[in-house]
């Protein structure tokens, strides 16, 4: 009988000890994938705002070329910017058609003369800023002032919660995970003593006789991540289009949501698939080498 | 060749179960063991495939000093010793087939060639026509020639066997100590406990007799004295 059958053997025996394990690990794989995902959305959504320049100028709709040409040149002289570029109001236009030219409704309703013209302003460094924004709300024409740093530094604060408390999460579920396997297998070796003893005595190696168990506790990760990832999967689709109108102006993610059906999508979720099946399998099969080592002395 | 050098063994807290034994057993030959209950039978068999450590002493088989070889080649040792239990040891849950031909399993023998071996060792020991069916199936007997047939089928050089015939009327005692001569026959080296008095009086074999954990006598005809070597109740 290889490992693998007597694996099979061993769950069918005990059939609720599994589940227990398999549910377990369902639950701390479904969490764990859902904050990793989050965490990796929010990196690209500080990434993205991390890359946008770091003041945007935006002007009222009664000032001209010259307003903005007048304000470049002021912020040129002080040496202290290192790029400046004029975004018109056709630009803006351009920009927003861009970005929403999935929704035909919002591009009917929206033309040049309603987009503000802007200047997208970067500093040589940020100590800077604070030398350039004088003259910025001095200038003729400016309307409002967007400075990156701010939502930079909420993304941050965000970004950090995500990964803090997805981490201290996923750690007290690891462990929780790690402690459920350690007891179904220290049970099943309890209940396998005597066939364990000769095993032993008959002259099985070691690891023939632990193989089982480090199979059984690496098939329960599997099943477990598994069942995660279906579920996030089909979160992930059915919430495409919320996610997309809430987060589509990032790259990324407009490019890996846009279809459900596209490549992104599905050689993203085959390798989600593939990292959450591995840590499923390394996580079971951890488990049962602590319960091994603890309980079943060769 | 098996070698016991001033061997003893003392389990804690009790009386030296084994007191310096030193006793040759050569390659292919028939070795009874005999004794009241208590004498030591046991321990000296279980010394052999390292299941306990002595005290004092060293035992060897063949090149390998059971004492201070590492724990990650006891098996090793233990496949090159086929054991035979009074209890049976048996797998409930497998067949007969299953459960000897785990003793090939264990050293990664191919499917074909376990299904072949299997079959010519329960031909051998008579169980050819039981090879479906599970331990609580067969009788007392059956179940002992499976055990010697799992303890028999990876071909060790070493066969123990533990009062095999314990449990078992005089007549299927009787068969299976003839199981075990045909396996000597083939060139095993067979070491049986016993109290079966017939068996050993009657076949005429060396017979190492213990008492009190020490060897009282080392015949190579030997006799089993039944008031001498039967612990009275």
């Amino acid at each position: 009988m290889s490992a693998f059958a007597t694996t099979a053997k061993h769950i069918r025996r005990s059939p609720y000890q599994a589940m227990a394990a398999i549910v377990t690990l369902f639950v701390t794989f479904l969490l764990i994938g859902i904050f990793f995902l989050s965490a990796v959305a929010s990196a690209f959504v500080l990434q993205y705002f991390e890359r946008k320049p770091q003041i945007t100028v935006f002007f009222v709709d009664k000032a001209t070329k010259e307003d903005a040409d007048a304000l470049t040149k002021k912020l040129e002289t002080t040496g202290k910017t290192s790029s400046i570029k004029f975004v018109s109001k056709d630009d803006a236009l351009l920009i927003y058609r861009e970005q929403n030219k999935n929704d035909p409704l919002l591009l009917e309703m929206v033309t040049a003369d309603i987009l503000p013209a802007s200047l997208e302003i970067s500093a040589t460094e940020p100590k800077f800023l604070a030398d350039l924004e004088p003259l910025i709300k001095d200038a003729q024409g400016v309307e409002e002032v967007v400075y990156q740093k701010d939502v930079v530094d909420t993304l941050i604060v965000w970004t950090n919660a995500i990964r803090w408390i997805g981490g201290i999460v996923a750690g007290l579920l690891t462990f929780n995970s790690i402690l459920i396997i350690m007891t179904v297998i220290s049970m099943k070796i309890a209940l396998r003593r005597d066939e364990i003893d000769i095993l032993r005595l008959i002259g099985a190696s070691p690891w023939y006789i632990r193989m089982p168990f480090i199979l059984e506790g690496g098939l329960y990760g599997l099943v477990g991540s598994f069942g995660a990832w279906m579920i996030i999967t089909v979160l992930a689709v059915w919430l495409r289009p919320a996610l997309l109108a809430f987060l589509g102006v990032i790259p990324v993610i407009h490019t890996l949501l846009v279809s459900a059906t596209s490549t992104q999508f599905v050689l993203s979720s085959a390798g989600f698939l593939s990292g959450m099946l591995l840590s499923g399998l390394l996580l079971g099969s951890f488990g049962s080498l602590i319960a091994l080592g603890r309980y079943l002395k060769l | 060749m098996i070698r016991f050098d001033h061997v003893s063994k003392r389990f804690s807290g009790q009386y030296d179960a084994l007191s310096d034994i030193t006793v040759q057993i050569p390659d292919g030959e028939f070795v009874f063991v005999i004794g009241p209950s208590g004498a030591g039978k046991t321990t000296l068999l279980r010394l052999l495939i390292r299941d306990i450590l002595p005290t004092a002493g060293t035992v060897h088989v063949d090149d390998w000093n059971v004492h201070t070889m590492p724990s990650s080649k006891v098996h090793l040792l233990r496949r090159k010793i086929g054991t035979v239990f009074q209890d049976f040891k048996l797998l409930t849950d497998r067949t007969v087939f299953e459960n000897v031909s785990l003793g090939l399993e264990i050293v990664g023998k191919k499917e074909a060639e376990i299904a072949t071996r299997v079959q010519d060792v329960l031909e051998l020991v008579g169980l050819a026509k039981k090879h479906r069916s599970f331990p609580g199936e067969l009788s007392a007997g059956e179940m002992q020639r499976t055990g010697i047939a799992r303890a028999i089928v990876a071909g060790p050089a070493i066969l123990l066997a533990d009062e095999p015939t314990g449990n078992l009327d005089p007549e299927t005692g009787w068969e299976i100590f003839t199981i075990l001569q045909e396996i000597n026959k083939m060139g095993t080296t067979v070491v049986m406990a016993t109290h079966n008095a017939s068996v050993v009086n009657d076949v005429k074999k060396r017979t190492i007799a213990l008492l009190h954990g020490k060897i009282e006598s080392d015949e190579a005809n030997g006799r089993y004295h039944v008031a001498k070597h039967t612990k009275k109740p």
